[in-house]
């Protein structure tokens, strides 16, 4: 099979639902192509927030610049579920931020796309590295302590965890500090499609319920289907209205996903959480994403 | 070099405090971060003076540590300051990730460090971090010998940019150096000039390894170098190689296990480059108990008496009159030391 990598790029403005369909496809046909390419990673997570990373980025509600990708008024985004940084960088590439062709080395040796990201390679629009759970909304209350109280401006900060990372109990103190530091300029994004590697995390460790704890943490708690881009754009437009409005509290977005979505024989089974596709399974996807 | 004498005693944990309110007045990026400890490791120096760049994370050491690198991630100069047992152990896989994997510019305090946190007994007294900490790529580790030095060390940290441990402690311990006494970062001061043997300290040790070698002149007619080697890592190895070129015997001291730390660092060294014997004066692989901090130096072996014994059998078997064991012949039993040699 010949991989190639079309060089689209896609704007970052306002766009209705509909349109938001080819993105995340493309998004999610880069992410079979490059896991294919690398022969391991994760392949479920990448696939069930391709819905969820376009209209963050897409929609014009990540502020950033891929030709400048320090800008000083960016918002940041940090990728705490550092395991599925190849949907990360399909979309960074999408957006401009490299050239799309690079998409083709992940996880190969000299490559920018390390199997986990690495702020060390120097990779545009790479805000933190990640891989060790839990550790990147920590960050992200830094970043937002640093915005909201320190640099006093109007950036925001997403962050984006598993489900099954917040069996870490540093999550929970990262929980606590958001909540306490009435970090409204902070934007949470759990992705909970109930999968991890040895099974369903409620049977794993069951976190629920988690609107509750979250609430009980001073969060603004917003519940909704990953995969409805209207409700993907209410959630975010309702962030965005708590932070210019000044509620004093984060927002939690709990994004309802299906691991592996929409691949017929990937959905929903958590043993595709860390294994790339082969070849016949890599030209079934393709086909399935056509 | 000068000779050094004793101006009394002090905490360095005050040096860390001092320095970080005169960084808080001359650079407004410096933030600190705290885990309830405030008042004994003293940030809270910082925090009446600067509340609004004070931030109080709370008993979660893990959260305040990457917390300060999403601070230092967007151009602020954080430390974070607790216990060593807690800033360097209980936050390991965040120092490693979050704090050395990405470079960033996190200052790291490590206070109630050591055998002389005294009474809390085991649990508190970190004798392991440095180990730990030497093994992290882009980390830099200071362990300063007194309270002067500590201010010194942690003013220098905040002016590189990039990971750095600063170690202190609660205890009173000899203040023995001035504002003159040369400092830098990454280079290791040859504190008294010697021939016979090289005794290479760090921390509190330096102060016992300045007496050791005075009651070895006295005693033996021994010339030995003192050298106080604040800095594990980057090692500063020219100095060290010299002073086994010199010397062609080594002791080092440190408040930490035998193992991996300042020790180690130094047979690392010379075993790459100028193979000479050493002796190794440090916890020997057990755990601490409670005690008055003056009580603990003697009963594990802190003090320039095992310098002095050390210094002797290095010697010894650099002239290969006697080949001997290591001084703890079972770590789990510590074998008093004959002082019928003194």
């Amino acid at each position: 099979m010949e991989i190639t990598f079309e060089e689209k790029i896609f704007e970052n403005r306002k766009r209705k639902p509909d349109e938001f369909s080819e993105i995340a496809r493309e998004l999610r046909r880069d992410v079979i192509k490059s896991l294919f390419l690398a022969q391991s990673g994760h392949s479920g997570g990448s696939l069930g927030t391709a819905d969820i990373f376009a209209v963050l980025f897409f929609g014009g509600y990540l502020r950033y610049d891929p030709k400048n990708p320090k800008w000083e008024e960016r918002d940041r985004f940090v990728l705490s579920a550092g395991h599925i940084c190849p949907i990360l960088y399909s979309t960074l590439a999408r957006a401009g931020f490299f050239p799309v062709s690079e998409l083709a080395t992940l996880r190969k040796l000299g490559s920018r796309l390390q199997g986990h990201p690495a702020l060390d390679t120097n990779l545009p629009g790479i805000e933190t590295s990640a891989g060790s759970l839990g550790q990147g909304v920590s960050i992200a209350v830094g970043m937002a302590l640093s915005d909201k109280y320190l640099d006093k401006n109007n950036r925001r900060v997403f962050v984006l965890t598993g489900d099954g990372e917040l069996q870490e109990g540093s999550t929970w103190e990262a929980a606590m500090s958001a909540g306490n530091f009435k970090l409204d300029n902070l934007c949470w994004i759990v992705d909970n499609n109930d999968c991890q590697i040895d099974g369903r995390v409620r049977d794993v460790m069951s976190i629920y319920p988690l609107d509750k704890k979250f609430e009980a943490f001073k969060f603004e708690v917003i519940t909704i289907d990953g995969h409805n881009y209207q409700e993907i754009m209410d959630a975010f437009d309702k962030f965005i209205e708590s932070h210019n409005k000044g509620i004093g509290k984060p927002t939690v977005i709990i994004a309802k996903t299906i691991m592996g979505y929409p691949i017929s024989f990937m959905k929903d089974n958590y043993e595709w959480h860390g294994i790339p596709p082969n070849e016949e399974q890599a030209i079934i996807s393709l086909r399935e994403l056509q | 070099m000068e000779q050094f004498k004793l101006f009394g005693k002090k905490a360095t944990r005050y040096g860390f405090a001092e320095a970080l309110v005169e960084l808080g007045e001359k650079n407004p990026n410096i933030v600190v971060l705290g885990a309830d400890v405030t008042s004994s490791v003293l940030t809270s120096f910082f925090k009446e003076k600067f509340p609004e760049r004070f931030f109080s994370i709370g008993i979660a050491e893990q959260n305040a540590t990457t917390i300060a690198v999403g601070l230092a991630l967007s151009g602020k100069i954080p430390f974070f300051a607790s216990y060593s047992v807690f800033s360097a152990f209980r936050n390991a896989d965040q120092l490693r990730i979050s704090v050395c994997y990405n470079n960033a510019n996190v200052k790291i305090g490590g206070g109630h460090s050591g055998i002389t946190v005294g009474p809390d007994g085991a649990t508190h007294q970190s004798l392991e971090e440095l180990s730990l900490l030497r093994t992290l790529p882009n980390m830099t580790l200071v362990v300063p010998c007194d309270y002067i030095e500590t201010k010194k060390a942690t003013l220098k940290v905040a002016e590189f940019f990039g990971p750095a441990f600063v170690r202190f402690g609660r205890a009173p311990v000899p203040w023995f150096t001035n504002e003159d006494t040369p400092f830098e970062i990454g280079r290791a001061e040859i504190f008294r000039e010697g021939k016979d043997v090289a005794l290479i300290a760090c921390g509190i040790m330096v102060w016992e390894a300045l007496i050791a070698a005075e009651e070895l002149w006295k005693r033996k007619g021994i010339s030995a170098m003192v050298i106080n080697n604040h800095t594990l890592k980057p090692i500063d190895v020219k100095t060290i190689v010299d002073a086994a070129k010199t010397c062609g015997a080594i002791v080092t001291a440190e408040e930490h296990q035998v193992h991996g730390g300042l020790g180690g660092a130094v047979a690392e060294v010379l075993a790459k480059n100028y193979p000479v014997p050493i002796e190794f004066v440090g916890m020997p692989d057990i755990f601490g108990v409670s005690g008055e901090p003056e009580e603990l130096l003697v009963k594990f072996g802190f003090t320039w008496k095992e310098i002095y014994s050390s210094a002797l059998k290095a010697i010894e078997r650099r002239d290969k009159k006697v080949i001997t064991n290591h001084i703890y012949r079972n770590v789990k039993e510590i074998v008093p030391i004959s002082f019928e040699i003194l």
